[in-house]
Formats: C-alpha cells, structure tokens, sequence
C-alpha cells in the first residue's frame, strides 16, 4: 500500500506548489491546504502502513496483544492537523488583509506595497 | 578581588557622567584618575613577589559546564603591561580633563576611556582562552568608540568603522586559532597550555593555529601590511591617541605574540615570519613618518615601527632578544605616551599639528620643551636615556639572531637613523630654531596636562641611569614569562665599545644628516607618498569595502526581488537538489513498488484524492475549488481511519469541516479566480509542480528501506499502560511522554487565533478612532 | 449574516446540548480509547460554529457564556500548571500525578495531571477555533 500513497502524496505536493506558484491569493490559500495534507501524509505513510492495528491496548493487557501501528507518526500529525488549522486560518486573515490594502487579487502588485 | 580590579572600570565609568556634572571638569576627571592610581597600587603590590619568580592565579567560575572561567594570571609580562596601562591610564585621565575641558561630552569620553582600560586590564590578565577573547573584541569595540568619539564627523566615523573591522576580523581569526589550542592542550588556561611547550609545537595544526594566532595579534598591532589602521586612528582626541598607541589597544597584539611565545614560538617557521613581517613594519613605518608633516601622524608612523620592532624581537627569540623586547616595551611606553601628550599640548595651545608651521616654542612653554626634550632624546636612543638602553639591545639582538642576522640588523640599522631624524622632527623642529607665528598665541599648558610628561620624563632617565631598577622590578620576570622559563638578565646601560655601539654611532650621524636635510628628503619621497596612496594596502581596503557594499547590492536585488513565486521557487529547488542528493549518496536506491494485497477501494480512494487535487489547479470556480478541498480532506480522513489512525481520522473530518467554514466565510470576498500567468509560466509551474511531486514519491518509495537509528515508538507501546496508565497510546503521548511538546503546540495554536484577532479587531478600532489603518 | 433556515435553527437547537455531552465524553475517554482534548475541543467548536451559522453571533457569545479569548488563556494556563505540579513535588517537569478516585455512578475516574493537561488543550482548542470563527463572523457583519 505504500507505494500507492507515495504517488497520492506526490500528486498532492505536485498540486499543491502548482497552485502556491500562482499569482492569485485565493489559489495560494488552497496551495497551503493541499500542501499540508500532502505533508501529513507523508509523515504518516513514511513509518509503514498497517489496517486495522490502531494503537490501542485491550482492556485487561499490559501492552497490546499483537503488532500494532506505530503510535509517534499519529501523535505528530495530529497536532499538526489542528496547528495547520490554525495557521491557515491566520493566513486567510493575513491575506484577506493585504488584499484590502493592495485591493488586487494578483501578488505580483504586493511588491509594490515595499516602495 | 582581581576580578573586581578587572572590571571596576566599567563600573566607574558608568557613573562618570555624573561624577563629572557635580564636580566639574577639573575636579571630576582628578577624582576619576582616582580608579586607575588605585589600580597601579593594586598591581604594584604584586612586584615583589612577581620579581621573586612566582606567578598567582585567580579563578571566579562562569559557567564552568563549558570549561568557561573567568581566570586571570599574573606574572611577569602580564603586571607588566597592567601597570603600564594603569598607570600612563592615571595620567591621560588627568589630562583629558583639561584637554577637553568644557567638552560638552566629557562625561561619554569617561565611560568610554574607563571602559577601554578595563577591557585592557581584562585582556592582559586573562588565562582563559574565552575570556581573553571577549576582553580582546571589548577592547576593539572601546577603541571604536573612543576613535570615532567626534562621531559628528563623517571622516572620524569612517575610520573609526575601519579600525574596528580591521581588528575584529583579525579577532575572529584569533578565536578560530584559540580554540584548535584548546583542542590540540584540552584545556582552556593559558598558564597550562603554555607548561607543556612541545604539545603545540609536534601537534599537525601547528602552522596553521600558528598563522591563526598571528592574523589576530598582525591585525591589532598593526604589522604590514595591516598598518594602515593605525594611523588612522589619529582622529581620534589625542588623550586617546596617546594611551591607545603608547601601551594599550596596539600592544595588545605584541602581548598576544609574547604571551604564546612558550607554546608556538621557537620553530624556523615562528622566527621567519615574525622576524620578516616585524622587519620590515619597523622599517617601513619610519620610512612612513618622514614623510608626514602632521605631528601626530609622524607619531602614530614612528608607533608602527615600534611594533614592528618588538614582533621582530619576539621573533628572534633569544634570551637577549626577549629582554631587549622588554626593555624596548617599558621604554616606548615612557616616550611615546609623553610624545603624543605634548603633541596635543602643542595642538591645544598652539592651535596646530602642522610641524611646518612652529618652531622656537621653547621660549613660550619651557616646561613642555623640558620634558619633550627628554622623550626625544629617549625615542633617538641617545644616552643616558632609557631608550639608548633598549637600542643598544635591539641591535646586539639583531647581531646575535640565529636567523636572518644580516637582513634584521641592516633594517635595524636603517630605522635607526630613520628614528633620530623623526625625534629631530617632532622635537628640536617645534621648539627649538627660530620663532614661527603660530595660529593661537601659545604659552605654557595647565598642570594637568604636564604632569604626564614629566613623570614620564623623569621615568625615562630614572631607568635609563639606574638600569638595575628596571632589571630588579620587572623585565626579569617578563622576559622569564615570554620565554617560558627563568631568564639571567643583567641591565648595563654602558655596554663597552663594540659592534653594536658602532652601528649606533653611525645610525646617529645618519639620522641628524636626514634632520637636518628633512625638507628636501620630503621633496624627493613625494612620488613615494603619493604611489602609496593609490595603491598601498588602504586602498585596498577602501576597495574591498566598495566591492563589499556592491555584493550586498547585487544579491539583495537577486534574492530580494519581491515575487513570491521566485522566493517558493528558490526554496522548493533547493529542497528537490538537497534531497535527490542525499538520496543518490546516502542509499542504494531500492525502490518499494509491490501494489499486492491493495484493495479495490483503497485504490479508488487514492484515485479521488489525486484528481481532486489535479481538478483543484484547473478549475475557476471557487465553489468547485472548496468542494474538491473537502473531497481531498475526507479523503485523506478515509486514509487514516483505513490505516490504524482513528484519532487521526476523526481530528482530520473535525478541521475538514472547520476549513470549509473558514473558506465559506472568506475566500468567497475574494474576487474571482484570475488568470494571471501566461501558458509558458503554467508550463513552467507544472514541470516545478511535478519535480517537487516526483521527488516526494521517491522518497516515499525507499524510505521503507533505510532505517539509520532504532525508533523509539517501542517504548511508548510497552509502557503506555505500565507506566502512564493509558490505552489510546497517541493520546498517551500526547499529554504525558511528550507532553512538553504538545504545550509548545497549544502555544502555537494560541497564537495563531490571537494574530487573527489582532488583525481584524485592532485595525477596525484604528478606523474608529479615525487613525490610520 | 443572514440567519439560517428554521430546519438548521431546530437542529442547531437540538443538536448543541448532544455535541457538548458527546465532546466532554470524548475528553474524559480519551486516554484509553479515540478521542482526547483536541478531538473533544474540535467537537465543542464545531457545535458552537454550527450556531453561528444557525442564529448569530450575539446569540453563540451568549451561548458561550465566556470570551474565547479568556477560555483559551485559561487552557494555556492549566496546561502549564498541570506540569508545574510534579515540579514543585521534587520530581521533573511534566512528570504525571495520579490520585484515582471512586465515584458512586459512574465508576472509577482517574484524575490525574495528565486529565488536567488535556482539558486544557480541550480549552485552548475550542478557545482558538472559537475565537477566529466569532472574529471572522463578526468582521462578515
């Protein structure tokens, strides 16, 4: 199965800098997103897919009964799903404001606002 | 109680300014000159011991877990230079109060000048190799202020940049040598580096900590071809010319020099390059400061040479050469400080340094021409002055050097003459002669301002007559601490007719001969002057710094360019190069490419989110864009629940949901998708869009293969339940193995919602306070 | 903003107390089966957004009863504390505390630094979420 989500996340991260090379903001904050799924997966995927061994240990067991999914990956890219929350959210802002400013969509006219 | 002498200065200095404002300036700059004569007295009370052989050390801790104290050592060489810098410091604080009596800044000078010496004090008796290198850049950025001290001007601030870049690069190169030292020794003191001389000396980085070492200490003390700096600095008030060119800032890399004579020098490669560059400097700069007509700046030429000379003599390295070197320090330090204070005394009364422009000043300040007199005659090394005393030396040094014997003497020799007719120069051609009108009407300076002089004067002949009291004070024990081991020294100031004597003699003749002959010598070395000028070291640097400032330019306007899409690039390519790299190198390319055991569904799955994603960098309609997003991320939730991630799965739907809202609530007040780029910018975006992709699933595709540590997770699985008391060991780690992490997580997250906050409220609160936005 | 249709108010109505129940029951569940602070923390959001959408923002801020803003200061603060605790104990910082306790109903609860520490992620989560939904909503007004 991994070599199937290498190409999943190749495609996400192919998309996602396509997108972020673009001139338009709105492109760019969709760039951001894909990318950081792209990311995300990647993480997960690296350290080995297993189905159905959530690292959980049974009631009544000191450590699980069988191999289970390597724990550290999932405990890493949970935060990173919430803070990429937080972080997008701080972008869109960030960008709905230079929009207000520069009142164009194109970031190629953000340059000029450093004259 | 060293380390309270140490950094006192920085101390006092701190509340000069006020010391000055309820005192005045007579009365405030006397109680200042307080500090260093306590100082002197302080340092003073080691002589006896420190004559008698023995050495102290003093350790305060600093932070001992990096082998980092604040450790000072005393012993022959380093009370030395403490009680030259602490004493000539009494007199040029004195002086400087009248000097720059009613100076609106006086109070600055003061920290500055009391900082500077502390820094001093702090580097000639330090031991740690650390500690000695933050008093030697504290030294370089002191010296800074105090050049640059008439910061209004340009030229001043200008050359006060110069001196400073000059030494602290030096100083870098310093450092680097320092620390191979504590590599080679394993340790970081001084005083035990240098007990074990042969370490260094057999190690294989010898010459080049050796060459390290001596960029630092050329640098400070202003050997060719880094001379330039120095005088330069003459911009700065003559108080601080005195003191940093007599005995400190410039000394401090002859000292450096000397205090690693035990552990470095000795070697063919030590002797050659020291005996050489020292030389030739020596030469060169008295060559230099005939050719000068300000007075200070025929001083500050005449102080090259003097470095030049003792880099020689530690070069040399013979016992003679050593005590010589000795000698010569003690000896400079008297007539160069009193040299340059009466230069300003001149400058202050006369309203001149042009020496052209006076003569016959004796008439109108007898007092000044006494002691001038003296250091004169000290500096030309015509006995019974101590100076004579330290030429006679210099010159036997020469004859008996086991290297380049003929050469050194030659050049000795000839910076001989040259040195008389520079005493002629700034003594006999000012203050004897016929009377010259002068800009201001000149007559005898205050006290403060000759007690400097005189003292030193007094000094100078003193020793010069009763050599035995600088032979049982000090230069016995400094020549014992440069060469590593005691020393027999015996001072004459009579040395009977020999060879030595001769080459005085005919040094002498040569130099009244070039005196009296000065303008028409200057005439001739016109061209000199001038060719040396365009194309000596300093336009070098002038040049360096142009090209500098061009670089800077340049790669700003390449880097900085202001599209985003070149930053992206440059960082995306050099992660594609950096990574294929290290792939190719680090691993036998072994790529993973079984598809068995995929389901059917999980092959649909993955087939969704790629074209969404594909469809996202097509489509023009942002409802489309944020309803493909959401395909994307539920996809990507589907992933993790499929593969063992429930948490993941669930956290991944929760921000999916999230996203979309935020999407909803602004993109659609973005206007629509624009199409911006030209088709041959798509194409180009897409070939950078596929390598970034390609790379990531290469990675992906032999990542399963390399394993270059074991991985902790094991841990966690063992013992999520023994010891934490939990089931869902994600969440164990979460809050209780790496909880610490999490915390700096929640902090992010924190921020990120206060920033959306600031940005829309603060800025709505601007509008309706009517500020603006 | 407009208000939302009366199918998404009665559902938004109805639906509030449910995800508020289910997300404490994830947060306390959380350290032996799916779920924890950030999960939980997401669930309150998203029934405090779904109001939002449904009513206004006044009427969520009421709901709310405290500023985001102060929620999440307080998580950050619980947080931090939970590990200061074994610090003042003699032991190292963030080393886990646990004092079990049993109640009549439900059974044994486990109260711990480590519970501590996740209810205050819980807070920083909704707080943050919470604080740019309203931010962003009201700037829509």
């Amino acid at each position: 199965m991994e070599p199937l989500m290498a190409f999943v996340v190749g495609g996400l991260y192919a998309a996602a800098i396509y997108l972020l090379l673009r001139r338009s903001l709105a492109k760019l904050i969709i760039g951001l997103i894909l990318l950081s799924n792209g990311a995300n997966l990647l993480i997960f995927t690296a350290a080995g897919l297993s189905r159905g061994a959530p690292p959980l240990i049974p009631e009544g067991l000191q450590t699980p009964d069988a191999v289970v999914a390597d724990p550290l990956p999932q405990a890493l890219v949970l935060t990173a799903i919430v803070i990429s929350f937080g972080v997008l959210a701080f972008a869109v802002v960030l960008i709905h404001r230079a929009y207000e400013v520069v009142k164009s969509d194109d970031l190629d006219m953000m340059k000029d606002t450093d004259r | 109680m060293m380390l309270a002498a140490v950094i006192s200065g920085f101390l006092v200095g701190g509340v000069a300014p006020w010391v000055i404002r309820y005192l005045g300036d007579s009365r405030g700059s006397l109680a200042l000159a307080a500090l260093p004569a306590l100082l002197f007295v302080y340092f003073a009370s080691f002589v006896s011991s420190v004559a008698g052989g023995e050495t102290a050390r003093m350790v305060t801790p600093w932070a001992p877990g990096l082998d980092l104290m604040l450790s000072f050592y005393v012993d022959g060489l380093s009370l030395s230079f403490a009680l030259l810098i602490s004493g000539i410091g009494t007199f040029i604080v004195i002086y400087a109060g009248s000097y720059l009596h009613d100076h609106p800044q006086l109070g600055r000078f003061y920290i500055y000048l009391l900082g500077f010496m502390a820094s001093m004090l702090g580097l000639v008796l330090a031991d740690n190799i650390i500690t000695l290198f933050v008093f030697w850049e504290l030294t370089s950025l002191t010296s800074f202020l105090l050049i640059g001290f008439n910061h209004e001007q340009e030229k001043s601030r200008k050359l006060a940049v110069q001196a400073m870049l000059v030494t602290v690069a030096g100083g870098l190169a310093m450092l680097a040598g320092l620390i191979m030292m504590a590599v080679v020794t394993g340790t970081f003191e001084l005083s035990e580096m240098m007990a074990e001389p042969d370490v260094l000396k057999a190690h294989a980085h010898y010459t080049i900590i050796t060459i390290l070492i001596l960029v630092g200490a050329f640098s400070k003390s202003a050997q060719a071809p880094l001379h330039f700096w120095l005088p330069n600095a003459m911009e700065a008030p003559t108080p601080v010319s005195a003191y940093l060119h007599s005995s400190t800032m410039v000394k401090a890399g002859v000292y450096l020099m000397a205090r690693m004579h035990p552990g470095l020098g000795g070697t063919d490669f030590w002797i050659i390059t020291l005996s050489l560059f020292g030389g030739v400097t020596m030469f060169l700069g008295v060559f230099l400061a005939i050719q000068q007509t300000e007075i200070k700046k025929v001083l500050a030429y005449s102080t090259v040479m003097a470095l030049g000379t003792l880099t020689m003599l530690i070069g040399i390295g013979t016992d003679g050469a050593l005590i010589a070197a000795s000698v010569f320090l003690l000896a400079h330090a008297f007539y160069k400080a009193a040299l340059f204070l009466i230069a300003g005394i001149i400058d202050h009364e006369a309203g001149t340094k042009d020496i052209t422009k006076m003569g016959g000043l004796r008439h109108s300040m007898p007092i000044t021409a006494a002691a001038a007199t003296v250091a004169g005659f000290s500096l030309a090394g015509i006995p019974p002055f101590f100076g004579f005393l330290a030429k006679e030396m210099l010159l036997e040094a020469t004859l008996d050097a086991d290297l380049l014997a003929l050469v050194l003497t030659l050049l000795a020799v000839g910076a001989g003459a040259l040195v008389v007719a520079v005493a002629g120069i700034v003594v006999i051609r000012p203050f004897y002669g016929a009377k010259v009108e002068t800009p201001k009407k000149p007559h005898e300076a205050p006290m403060a301002m000759l007690v400097g002089p005189l003292v030193l004067g007094l000094f100078g002949i003193g020793f010069g007559l009763m050599p035995g009291l600088a032979e049982r004070t000090l230069v016995g024990a400094t020549a014992a601490a440069m060469a590593g081991e005691p020393v027999d020294v015996t001072l004459y100031l009579w040395h009977g007719f020999n060879l030595a004597l001769l080459l005085s003699v005919i040094a002498v003749a040569a130099g009244i001969f070039l005196f009296l002959n000065w303008n028409r010598v200057r005439a001739r070395l016109e061209g000199v002057k001038a060719f040396s000028e365009s194309y000596g070291p300093e336009a070098g640097y002038w040049r360096g710094l142009d090209l500098l400032n061009w670089v800077a330019f340049w790669q700003t306007r390449i880097l900085q360019n202001g599209y985003m899409r070149y930053y992206l690039i440059t960082i995306v390519m050099t992660m594609v190069v950096l990574t294929l790299y290290a792939m190719v190198t680090r691993a036998t390319p072994q790529l993973a490419t079984t598809l068995t055991g995929v389901q059917i569904y999980e092959l649909a799955i993955a087939l969704i989110i790629v074209l969404a994603a594909v469809f996202l960098g097509w489509t023009h309609s942002r409802l489309a864009a944020v309803a493909s997003l959401g395909i994307v991320g539920f996809g990507v939730a589907l992933v993790y629940v499929l593969f063992s991630a429930p948490d993941l799965g669930i956290t991944q739907v929760l921000v999916e949901t999230l996203t979309v809202l935020l999407l909803v609530l602004v993109l659609f007040r973005l206007p629509e998708f624009l199409d911006l780029s030209s088709n041959a910018v798509r194409l180009r975006d897409l070939g950078i869009g596929l390598l970034v992709g390609g790379t990531m699933t290469l990675l992906l595709l032999m990542i399963g293969d390399v394993q270059y540590f074991e991985p902790i997770s094991w841990y966690f699985v063992e013992n999520s339940y023994p010891i934490a008391q939990g089931r869902n060991i994600v969440n164990v780690i979460l809050v209780d193995f790496r909880a610490l992490d999490t915390l700096g997580e929640i902090y992010v997250l924190a921020l990120a919602g206060i920033g959306v906050y600031a940005m829309i409220k603060l800025r709505s609160e601007d509008q309706s306070k009517g500020g603006p936005r | 903003m407009m208000e939302g249709s009366l199918i998404l108010r009665t559902a938004a109505r109805f639906l509030m107390p449910l995800l508020l129940t289910f997300s404490i029951f994830m947060l306390l569940r959380g350290h032996d089966q799916p779920g924890g602070g950030f999960i939980a923390g997401l669930i309150a959001a998203m029934a405090f957004a779904l109001y939002v959408f449904a009513f206004d923002v006044p009427t969520t801020r009421r709901i709310l009863r405290v500023d985001p803003r102060g929620m999440l200061g307080w998580g950050l603060l619980i947080a931090a504390l939970s590990g200061v605790i074994s610090a003042m104990l003699g032991q190292p910082f963030f080393t886990s505390q646990w004092w079990p306790i049993q109640l009549p109903v439900l059974g044994e609860l486990k109260l711990s630094t480590p519970l501590f520490f996740d209810i205050g992620v819980y807070l920083v989560v909704l707080g943050t979420v919470m604080t740019i939904v309203l931010t962003l909503a009201e700037a829509e007004e």
